[in-house]
């Protein structure tokens, strides 16, 4: 079977994983094709290119499948390395912005979805947890522009897209990420002055009424 | 050449340590080890890990890197001799994405045989074990090309990532006498097993099947005991 020329992103709109992978597309400058899943109905395409998570995102190159979004943007960074480099040179700081990726990667969203699915004393629990993730990953920032330092880079990336879910938490969980950790409210303005990110990021209006629509459908993976 | 001061906080026992281990004695890089005691976590520790207080933890030069796979990257990005990571970008993306795998799903699926409540639970979990093991046959195949490990003619990322808790396969076969690794469902690997196993890299840090049975023995007589939850 003849493989596809060129480059192809399987996501769903609304996915903080997949905006990574979008972000990191639109920094590099990489022209794609994007086909947007319907994940409660899954194509044969997804299910092919990605038949062991059956996840998106994934990144069609060529035809050849790569799945998991700090992989993919990884990916990219090596393939497309002329420009916008995501990560650091250095193997420390390499080490380190892979740490803080893999933090986030194991914390936030599955504590975010506590947050809305959750009441009383075990939503409690949950934002206590989510404030003090995002206190950690404050410190990590500290008094830089960026993860990245001066520049936008692979930790940003990383984080960024959970910053459109920020009012649906708040709203669910009733808390203010301003008043919690204004540090990273500030760094989130930053990275929305780069288009890349602003295009790229939901509505959070959109991401709560999603929400919305997942409570409904409670326990519905997707 | 001056010696780099290269420290690897662990224990023999974990598989998560073991990785680095292998890493450094590929690269022919020379470090201290500092064994950790079971059941108490030590000050450098703590100091080195204050996310996740667990081991391994590398220190180079006096600055910690955590998190056991992202050490391996380090370790193949900093020092030069033999390549961990394969050179072909697709390549790489493969071999973080099963190295992931055998993390994400495969090895808690292992664990979870010991961590099940219920006969039930128990025998679900040993279907992922096999099930996972069918799927990483299969990436063999495909990651070899015909040759002795996945990572091509020499220990490559996910030789190091499943070959690290081959170890524990063996433990719990011994423990719940069931073998896993059978060279009728996955003959391929069983050969790589081998191999692995008895690499001049690998073998002096591989921790005994018996020694790991016994460990295993002595941390479920602990929670099973009427103490507290």
């Amino acid at each position: 079977m003849a493989r596809e020329k060129g480059v192809v992103l399987l996501d769903f709109w609304v996915s903080p994983f997949g905006q990574r992978v979008r972000i990191a597309l639109a920094e590099k400058g990489v022209d794609y094709e994007y086909k947007e899943q319907d994940l409660f109905n899954k194509s044969e395409h997804l299910l092919k290119s990605n038949p062991v998570y059956k996840k998106i995102p994934v990144l069609l190159h060529d035809g050849k499948p790569i799945c998991e979004s700090l992989i993919i943007v990884q990916y990219i960074d090596e393939v497309w390395s002329d420009k916008a480099p995501l990560l650091p040179d250095e193997p420390l700081a390499r080490a380190n912005a892979r740490f803080w990726a893999d933090f986030i990667d194991k914390k936030v969203y599955e504590c975010g979805t506590r947050l809305w699915k959750l009441k009383g004393e075990e939503q409690e629990a949950a934002k206590k947890e989510f404030v003090e993730i995002f206190k950690l990953l404050q410190g990590e920032l500290g008094d830089r522009k960026f993860f990245g330092g001066e520049t936008f880079g692979f930790l940003d990336l990383a984080l960024v897209p959970f910053v459109a879910w920020f009012y649906a938490y708040e709203t669910f969980a009733k808390f203010s990420m301003d008043e919690e950790c204004p540090k990273i409210v500030a760094w989130a303005k930053r990275c929305m002055e780069r288009e890349s990110v602003s295009k790229t990021l939901s509505d959070p209006n959109k991401v709560y009424e999603f929400v919305l629509f997942l409570k409904e459908k409670f326990g519905v993976e997707y | 050449m001056a010696s780099e001061d290269v420290k690897l906080i662990g224990a023999v026992m974990s598989p998560f340590v073991m990785r680095p281990r292998v890493s450094l004695n590929l690269k022919g890089v020379e470090y201290e080890f500092l064994e950790e005691t079971f059941g108490s976590k030590s000050e450098l520790l703590l100091k080195s890990n204050p996310v996740y207080k667990k081991i391994p933890v590398l220190i180079h030069s006096g600055k910690p890197i955590c998190e056991s796979l992202i050490i391996v990257q380090y370790i193949d990005e900093t020092w030069s001799g033999h390549s961990i990571l394969p050179s072909d970008a697709y390549d790489r993306a493969i071999a973080r994405f099963w190295a992931h795998y055998i993390d994400d799903k495969w090895f808690p699926a292992l664990g979870g045989i010991a961590r099940a409540q219920t006969e039930e639970a128990k025998n679900e979990a040993i279907e992922q074990v096999f099930t996972g093991l069918k799927l990483l046959e299969e990436a063999f195949e495909k990651c070899s090309g015909g040759k002795p490990f996945f990572g091509g003619e020499t220990i490559g990322y996910v030789d190091i990532a499943l070959g690290c808790y081959l170890g524990w396969l063996r433990a719990t076969e011994k423990l719940i006498g069931i073998t896993f690794l059978d060279e009728t469902k996955t003959p391929l690997l069983c050969h790589w097993a081998e191999k692995f196993s008895s690499h001049e890299a690998v073998a002096s840090v591989m921790p005994e099947t018996d020694k790991l049975v016994e460990f295993a023995k002595m941390i479920q007589a602990k929670f099973k005991a009427p103490a507290n939850k």
